[in-house]
């Protein structure tokens, strides 16, 4: 049971950390909450239906496809929204984010119309694996892999190449960053193209997952993913990891205990616990600010 | 007197009448956010919760004791900001997007307790029944409303609001003027979520049906653009604002479909043409003092200084 328990929290929370990391990476370089990041987790989980349903492709393929346009719609919507308001308040910034995502949300409902859409049985052959007293079926396995396969690939591109040397310095310093060569410009819209990638691979992912994809699916998923961002504390990297998992397995484990109905309370309550214990996350710095 | 006016009132058309107090709700709502986010500078994403809790208590209030409408508004105001002080007093030493997610996460819980409550019919949602008040319900609304601007132009003014304003502006350097920074962003916090709580037992009997749904996340994202939109802080701004949103999904009835997404797209292009909002930064003080010919226009005022 406890293990059961514990690989669908894995599966659920992998997905929420998918996103969260867009969330995080974002901030960590333009001090932005991206509300539209919920939304373009929707899109891919659209994109990679369409794949799969319309174009008979495979799932990988699938899922590929989706990152690839999401990581251009990434791009495209920090050109258009946001950096005209890069120099002015960040609450403007925040409600340009906000309209991008009522924007997104009422046109992808105009599109594929309102009602929840299912991937085909065709898509991923689920089969029950017995480990143990535990039932894993392949699908959970797939979602592991592929998230831990994609955090590891983030994790050498920020740590080990040049670009990714870059989003760090960006991050630390905006200006000095600049003086220093690096076109923070590029940098940015790279950044917004990695974590839109990340995200539309947990959109088709949570898409098979509940096997449902709609047009309102963002909202929460997106809170959630947020939620779980600053419980890791917000710019960090392995804190987006670690609130995700944390957020998915103790929602299943609430679910689990008899709380299903305050399912959507449960992340949020843990979240205001947390913040009130260290109001920086739990692996965010505490900034000292200089008088 | 009673009679009259409600004959009056009979004589608008019902359709813009509701669009009216629609938005005289929602200047109140934004004049309660506007205190906490606009003077003092705190991000607050649950404004909804608050709307919501008063919206219950204001229907519950007429449903259980049939209280007459204004003792009503005032218990559920007071209740709503005591509610606002419990919540306000641990969180709001959260700065930043901590406190943004802290009262986000706040708002989702609040809605989640109401969806499971039995006494707020659970997911079902709350028939209201007309208020218990001689006044026609749009001049209650807009009375409140004339108050609430009364109120909140009284703040900004005072010593208290000059307060707020210098936390909103820099905390630290308020904190060392000997300003006692938790005590007033509680007390601002007090203030919004009272007109929060009036807001939303409006909200309830105007609308005479209830749903803890209806006060999620995108509710308090509105009431924020709404202030976002006016300018931060500006009282016209509020009131602009609100008069703008509230009226926009009306006014683009006529594209159906296309409706949200115009006013998603509308959002944007706002944002990116006044970044401070429509009001942001125009002091309509100066700019009356200035038509009367009492007051020098800064620029004069500059000029003076140099030559000494």
């Amino acid at each position: 049971m406890f293990l059961q328990q514990l690989i669908n929290g894995l599966a659920l929370g992998s997905t929420y950390a998918l996103i969260a990391l867009g969330y995080t990476m974002v901030y960590g370089i333009i001090t932005l909450i991206n509300f539209a990041h919920g939304e373009i987790f929707m899109v891919g989980a659209f994109v990679g239906l369409l794949m799969v349903s319309t174009f008979k492709l495979n799932i990988f393929l699938a899922i590929l496809i989706a990152m690839i346009s999401c990581m251009l719609l990434g791009i495209v919507i920090e050109r258009v929204a946001y950096r005209p308001l890069r120099k002015s308040s960040r609450l403007s910034a925040l409600i340009s984010a906000i309209g991008v995502s009522i924007f997104l949300s009422s046109l992808a409902q105009m599109i594929f119309g309102a009602d929840a859409k299912g991937f085909p049985e065709s898509a991923f052959p689920v089969h029950q694996i017995r480990v143990g007293t535990a039932d894993i079926s392949t699908l959970q396995l797939l979602i592991i892999g592929v998230s831990a396969a994609l955090m590891i690939a983030l994790e050498f591109i920020v740590k080990r190449t040049k670009i990714g040397k870059a989003m760090r310095a960006t991050a630390e310093d905006y200006n000095t960053a600049a003086l220093m060569g690096i076109n923070v410009n590029m940098i940015i819209s790279f950044t917004f193209a990695l974590g839109s990638a990340l995200a539309a691979a947990g959109g088709v992912l949570v898409g098979l997952l509940f096997n449902a994809v709609s047009f309102n699916m963002g909202l929460m998923a997106g809170l959630k993913a947020f939620a779980a961002a600053v419980l890791g504390g917000i710019g960090s990297i392995p804190g987006a990891m670690l609130g995700g998992l944390l957020l998915g397995i103790t929602e299943v484990f609430g679910v689990a205990a008899g709380y299903s109905s305050y399912r959507d309370a449960i992340a949020f309550t843990i979240l205001v616990f947390v913040l009130m214990v260290k109001p920086t996350g739990l692996l965010g710095k505490k900034i000292q600010k200089k008088v | 007197m009673g009679e009259a006016v409600q004959s009056m009132v009979g004589q608008i058309d019902p359709y813009l009448l509701q669009i009216v107090v629609i938005i005289g709700i929602a200047i109140v709502l934004a004049l309660g956010l506007n205190v906490i986010t606009g003077l003092t500078g705190q991000l607050s994403l649950g404004h909804a919760a608050f709307m919501s809790i008063g919206a219950f208590t204001s229907a519950l209030l007429t449903i259980k004791l049939q209280t007459p409408f204004s003792v009503n508004l005032l218990v559920t105001g007071a209740l709503t900001a005591a509610v606002g002080v419990l919540i306000g007093y641990p969180i709001l030493r959260l700065t930043g997007d901590y406190l943004a997610i802290c009262t986000l996460g706040f708002a989702e819980i609040v809605k989640v307790i109401f969806l499971n409550l039995e006494i707020t019919n659970k997911a079902f949602g709350l028939s209201v029944p007309p208020p218990i008040s001689a006044t026609p319900l749009p001049i209650t609304v807009w009375l409140v409303v004339f108050l609430a601007i009364t109120l909140v132009s009284f703040i900004q003014n005072s010593r208290f609001g000059r307060a707020l304003k210098a936390i909103r502006c820099d905390e630290i350097a308020a904190e060392a003027m000997g300003i006692d920074v938790a005590r007033y962003k509680v007390q601002s916090f007090a203030i919004g979520t009272f007109l929060a709580g009036v807001g939303g037992g409006l909200y309830a009997h105007f609308i005479s049906f209830i749903n803890p749904s209806d006060f999620g996340f995108l509710k308090s994202v509105d009431i924020l653009s709404m202030i976002v939109l006016g300018g931060l802080g500006s009282i016209p701004g509020c009131i602009i604002g609100s008069a703008l949103l509230s009226a926009a999904p009306e006014f683009l009835r006529f594209m159906a479909t296309y409706r949200m997404l115009v006013y998603g797209g509308l959002l944007v292009f706002m944002m990116i043409f006044r970044p401070n909002g429509l009001m942001g930064g125009i002091n309509f003080m100066e700019i009356f003092l200035k038509l009367l010919g009492r007051k020098p226009g800064m620029k004069k005022l500059q000029e003076r200084w140099r030559q000494p």
